[in-house]
């Protein structure tokens, strides 16, 4: 089911929606906002300098930085009094970023998650459990109100005590599963060793997984572990733009749809800033084209992807942007090669005597960085060789892949911590 | 006479044997006879005991990789060149030695662990040539 109208505009339609919208957002952030006012006059463009899409160009970008800079809320473009509820990203490298919205924001990201939650196959008959954080943390409440507003029946189970979360599973029913990739997996492993077996003891027929990358590898790690037939769709947000719902996978599996009467997108050079053509890959560039509150305009996301204005064959005719690469932030850099950290997770997923979990370490001895991975053994042996082989057989793999000689290091299962919200499977020791 | 021995994958990391230990104490499994045989950065522990399957499940829930593989304990006696005698009959059949270790008992013999490939050719190779073997609870 196609949740809103704008989902299947022409081109052209949605163009002129788009650009009637940019015309009035940039008017306005100039009129209220003085941060980007500034910005704009240091720039030389002005509102009325936006008469074409094309022009977006001339907008100056919106960073990270400068959320933090105006902490905590020097970007929003409305009275204090207006704003109904106060979000926040974690902050974990410095002063958070904070998110306000209007009672009409909230209307918005709502239409936007109920547009994703039908596009992964979700209707009222549902019985969605989130297994998010709530809290600060928009990805809970934002699939929530989302998924409410279709009328399935929401389970807020939050994330922790995973033996809880499946007696849930099993009385309610549960037929939707919100949660990352990761503790998806986690969950499955935990209801084997309580002896409930997934695929035939509970209900859950569709997943909606968002916060963290899903790898094709990954996704087939999760039909593995849920069932063949469950479907299992990623959707793309932030909070800085408003939280999930900016973006979903439809069942085509074919990229993520991205509500673009209400996120104007672009790809960057990440490195020049230049505007690149659509199918090329590079950063993701947001403009918030409907929002009060805090109508960010072109928002570096710092995720890698490419665009697609090809109508989809589910029927919706919005942008899709394929499924994430990578985050710009998550690159390493390793004896000067770029690593993803989602290429070393496709190479573990791809061996089958490896568990799906793994961490990356990243050391310097003297002037030369040491990659190493630790994987977790996920077939029993008795011989030497065979243990060689596996340690081979992913070296080797890794190597094809990245271009890089890393070290295996195979653990017994269970042995790597396991996360329930986003996985920080990352540890980079060097000293910069 | 094959016997079950339990194989556990181990890291060199301090405390790992310490536990494998602990969760057969806890199941009052006893240990015959073991092998350790490492690399730098792992170990393969080979356990002869009283319960072997015991043993086994009770590691595997405790989340260690293990699994039980069939060896032969063969009895050696207490003469020089009596295990190269046996070494040379297993050789003679082309059956290969994987590994082998020895078992500490008493009395006027001697016994060794040995793990050989192509496992009902080597029984029959014992039985034929009056090679004794032994299940662990003969010990």
């Amino acid at each position: 089911m196609i949740w809103s109208k704008e989902e299947t505009l022409t081109r052209a339609e949605m163009e002129a929606l788009q650009l009637e919208r940019l015309k009035e957002t940039v008017a306005r952030v100039y009129a209220k906002v003085p941060y980007y006012r500034a910005k704009m006059d240091e720039k030389g463009v002005k509102p009325q300098d936006i008469q074409s899409l094309a022009d977006l160009s001339k907008l100056p970008f919106t960073t990270k930085q400068d959320m933090r800079d105006s902490y905590p809320f020097g970007l929003f473009a409305v009275e204090q009094d207006e704003i109904v509820r106060i979000h926040a990203s974690s902050g974990t490298t410095g002063k958070p970023t904070v998110v306000g919205y209007t009672r009409g924001d909230l209307d918005t990201w709502t239409d936007c998650v109920s547009r994703i939650a039908c596009m992964g196959g979700a209707s009222h008959k549902d019985v969605a459990q989130i297994c998010f954080g709530y809290g600060m943390f928009t990805g809970a409440l934002g699939l929530h109100y989302g998924l409410e507003k279709i009328g399935a029946a929401i389970v807020p189970s939050s994330t922790g005590n995973s033996e809880k979360q499946l007696m849930y599973m099993q009385d309610f029913k549960t037929s939707l599963l919100v949660a990352t990739p990761s503790y998806a997996l986690r969950l499955a492993e935990v209801a084997r060793g309580l002896g409930i077996e997934p695929e035939k003891d509970l209900n859950v027929k569709i997943a909606l997984v968002g916060s963290e990358l899903l790898t094709d590898a990954m996704r087939e790690e999760m039909h593995l572990a849920w069932g063949r037939d469950v479907k299992i769709t990623s959707n793309y947000g932030m909070s800085e733009l408003m939280g999930p719902g900016v973006s979903g996978e439809c069942l085509e599996h074919c990229g993520m749809h991205i509500n673009e009467d209400y996120f104007l997108p672009e790809i960057i050079d990440s490195e020049t800033g230049e505007v690149l053509p659509a199918g090329e890959k590079g950063e993701l560039v947001i403009t918030c084209i409907k929002k009060e509150g805090l109508p960010l305009i072109r928002y570096r996301t710092k995720d890698i992807t490419r665009l697609f204005y090809e109508p989809c064959a589910c029927g919706r005719t919005t942008c899709r942007m394929e499924n994430l690469s990578g985050r710009s932030d998550d690159m390493l850099k390793i004896r000067g090669v770029n690593v993803f950290p989602g290429q070393i997770e496709e190479v573990v997923l791809s061996i089958p005597e490896l568990g799906p979990h793994y961490e990356i370490i990243v050391e310097r001895e003297g002037y030369t960085d040491k990659l190493t991975v630790r994987v977790e053994l996920n077939k029993e042996t008795d011989s030497f060789a065979e243990l060689q082989r596996i340690e081979s057989a992913t070296r080797n793999k890794l190597k094809v892949i990245l271009g890089l000689d890393a070290k295996i290091r195979l653990e017994s299962p269970n042995t790597l911590q396991r996360f329930e919200g986003k996985a920080k499977r990352i540890k980079d020791l060097r000293k910069v | 006479m094959v016997t079950k021995q339990i194989s556990v994958f181990i890291e060199n990391r301090k405390g790992r044997l310490g536990e494998i230990l602990d969760v057969l104490k806890e199941k009052d499994v006893n240990i015959l006879s073991m092998s350790l045989a490492d690399t730098a950065e792992y170990g393969l522990l080979r356990i002869i005991s009283d319960k072997p399957q015991e043993g086994k499940t009770a590691l595997s829930a405790a989340g260690f990789s293990s699994m039980l593989t069939d060896v032969f304990i063969l009895k050696v006696p207490h003469t020089p060149g009596a295990l190269q005698n046996i070494l040379r009959i297993i050789s003679e059949e082309e059956i290969n030695v994987e590994y082998m270790y020895g078992l500490s008992v008493g009395g006027d013999d001697a016994s060794i662990v040995v793990k050989t490939s192509d496992l009902e050719k080597a029984d029959a190779t014992f039985e034929k040539h009056g090679i004794e073997t032994m299940s662990f609870c003969e010990i």
